[in-house]
């Protein structure tokens, strides 16, 4: 600094330094840290063991079941959030506080409720239970079920990432649109979706993330059956509570790395439509 | 294209926004809507653009009945208040929007020529790459107007498309726009709070007020003849002093010189315009002292004052000859004023002549 002089909205020089010195000490200690202990708890007895830990038979069977539920996951909830926000933003319709309340009802209930609701309406005692075994269809401890625990536990992200911005921009583009002879699904193809594609880009990224990671809801519905109903997490957790923390921490490692790679990705895109946006202003 | 309002009436829950509107308007003719903000003018014009429903009453569109007609099947060019131009596309594209989403789409050709032609026309032609955030206001709103052009519209509306145009700017663009309407001998309708806008472009001005068209006639006819006071004190300048009439003259509750009118006894409200307010030196016999507080225009022939009659401002204009200096005292003569009865009739007011 120069002189004595310093503009009113700035602090003390101290006072940056030690809330910059917290933030930085606060996000090396909490997120970190505790990264590089996965990595280097996998690699500890080095590569090929965590590699084998990876390609073991279950394993493989829990990382496919957790990309097929990712699969799954993401374009249900990619139409369903779009649809959701496009109601709340562009049209007035009783209850709409009521549909606002409930998108964010997921991350407001502990996932373990949401998968336990799952258990009590699907499963063998639950309200569908006689009906569904009649017919000989099987949702809990089965695929359906951790599809249904991971859609509702991630619905939220699309949702709420699209939506803000959707309202922000309201509803002038799309009269304009009806004015020049668009129809409704023209308008939302045209308009209302390319105003909106950063910003879904980065909710499905954020969703397919989540998607992966869920314990939660999905162990509740999961029932554990190795190699086929077990998916990532549960696979992580299994392989500790039975002291095979080399195979644990491995493919935990593996788990991290895909959050990593979508953090990533979306950071990336993020540049893109910043520097897109920059370019036009 | 001629369009026929009949009875619209528009609520939304308690509040009626337009109670009973009607309004006819000729072919290639241009008529603006004036009124306060919450008059009911927007709400009429988006009606209009098939973007609102009306709870009464029909619009009529060369005959044609429009109730239940979607705003895409109007065929009807809109430049919105904030132009609401597609953000994601050039400008190009934007033109181009109203011929690409048509069911029979032109050949892309064929979209281009006439996109180009469209541009050429609202004299921006090297802007078709650029995104609207690259661009000044007032080519924005000549690419809204290009972009309502495109689908060659029977009627165009324009809602308050001047209002973000700095001052300079803003004169230029009216009268290009007007000049633009009678080149393409389309209808248009306009709507505006500014006064000065709507008398300048329109052939007709319909003024609103509380969801309500008072009176709808030429610039001319309002300031001369206004059908109720709030028409003749929302249009053109006018003071509004309230006063009393008795026998065939009405007395201010100021104290200003009693003019002649032809009104029934009892309360009345008058309206003074500047000119018919005239100042002249020294102080005369009987009512109608004043001193002036202010004079501009001194170059014009007749120059404007600001004169203190009675503890209120008024504006007014000096006598020709008459040398008055700002704090100078000096006599007032109404010379002439509009009076409306208690009972909303008007009247011309003249100046008692002092023999009398």
């Amino acid at each position: 600094m120069m002189g004595p002089f310093r503009p009113a909205h700035e602090d003390a020089p101290w006072a940056r330094r030690l809330l910059l010195g917290l933030a930085l000490l606060v996000a090396l200690v909490m997120l970190l840290l505790p990264l590089l202990a996965v990595f280097t708890e996998a690699l500890r007895r080095g590569l090929p063991v965590a590699l084998d830990a990876i390609l073991e038979e279950d394993s493989l069977a829990a990382m496919r079941l957790t990309l097929i539920v990712a699969a799954i996951t993401v374009p249900v909830n990619l139409v369903g959030g779009v649809a959701a926000a496009w109601c709340v933003a562009k049209f007035d319709f009783p209850g709409k506080r009521l549909l606002v309340t409930l998108i964010e009802l997921p991350f407001s209930v502990s996932p373990v409720i949401a998968g336990l609701v799952f258990v009590l309406i699907f499963g063998a005692q639950g309200w569908f239970g006689e009906w569904l075994r009649a017919r000989d269809i099987q949702i809990i401890f089965a695929l359906p079920g951790l599809v249904l625990a991971t859609v509702f536990v991630t619905f939220p992200f699309v949702a709420r990432t699209v939506l803000p911005l959707m309202q922000e921009q309201g509803r002038d583009e799309e009269e304009a649109a009806a004015t020049l002879g668009a129809t409704g699904f023209q308008t939302f193809w045209r308009v209302t979706l390319p105003n909106v594609k950063w910003a879904l880009l980065s909710g499905v990224l954020l969703c397919n993330a989540r998607a992966m990671g869920e314990f939660g809801a999905v162990s509740v519905v999961s029932g554990h059956i190795r190699g086929e109903t077990n998916t990532m997490p549960l696979h992580v957790e299994i392989l500790y509570n039975e002291y095979q923390f080399a195979g644990a921490f491995a493919v935990a490692a593996l788990l991290a790395l895909l959050g990593l790679v979508t953090l990533a990705a979306k950071t990336a895109l993020e540049r893109v439509a910043g520097r897109r946006a920059g370019g036009a202003a | 294209m001629s369009i026929e309002v009949e009875g619209v009436v528009r609520r939304f829950g308690a509040t009626a926004a337009l109670e009973g509107v009607s309004l006819s308007i000729a072919s290639g003719e241009f008529v603006a809507l004036l009124g306060p903000s919450g008059s009911g003018k927007t709400t009429l014009l988006r009606i209009l653009a098939g973007l609102e429903g009306t709870d009464a009453g029909r619009v009529l569109i060369e005959g044609a009945d429009m109730t239940g007609v979607p705003a895409r099947e109007r065929r009807i060019g809109v430049v919105f208040q904030h132009y609401a131009l597609f953000r994601h596309m050039t400008v190009f594209e934007n033109v181009a929007f109203g011929l690409r989403v048509r069911r029979d789409r032109p050949a892309e050709a064929e979209i281009a020529r006439r996109v180009r032609e469209l541009l050429a026309l609202v004299q921006i032609p090297e802007l078709e790459r650029r995104y609207p955030e690259q661009i000044s206001g007032g080519q924005r709103q000549r690419v809204a107007l290009a972009r309502a052009l495109a689908i060659e519209p029977r009627l165009l509306l324009l809602d308050e498309p001047f209002g973000a145009l700095d001052a300079l700017v803003r004169k230029d663009v009216r009268r290009w726009v007007r000049g633009l309407h009678d080149r393409l001998g389309i209808s248009t309708i306009l709507v505006t709070h500014d006064q000065e806008e709507a008398m300048e472009m329109a052939d007709r001005v319909a003024v609103m007020e509380k969801g309500r068209i008072v009176q709808c006639d030429t610039a001319e006819t309002l300031l001369r003849a206004p059908a109720t006071p709030f028409v003749a004190g929302f249009l053109g300048e006018a003071a509004r002093l309230t006063c009393r009439v008795r026998d065939g003259r009405a007395h201010f509750d100021l104290p200003l010189p009693p003019v002649e009118v032809r009104l029934p006894d009892g309360p009345a409200l008058a309206f003074l315009r500047p000119a018919g307010l005239v100042l002249h030196a020294g102080v005369g016999p009987g009512q109608g002292g004043g001193v002036v507080r202010s004079i501009r225009d001194a170059t014009e022939a007749r120059s404007r004052a600001v004169v203190e009659v009675g503890g209120t401002l008024l504006d007014a204009v000096l006598a020709p000859g008459a040398r008055l200096e700002r704090g100078a005292p000096c006599r007032v003569e109404v010379q002439s004023a509009l009076v409306f009865g208690a009972d909303g009739a008007r009247a011309e007011a003249e100046a008692v002549l002092l023999a009398t």
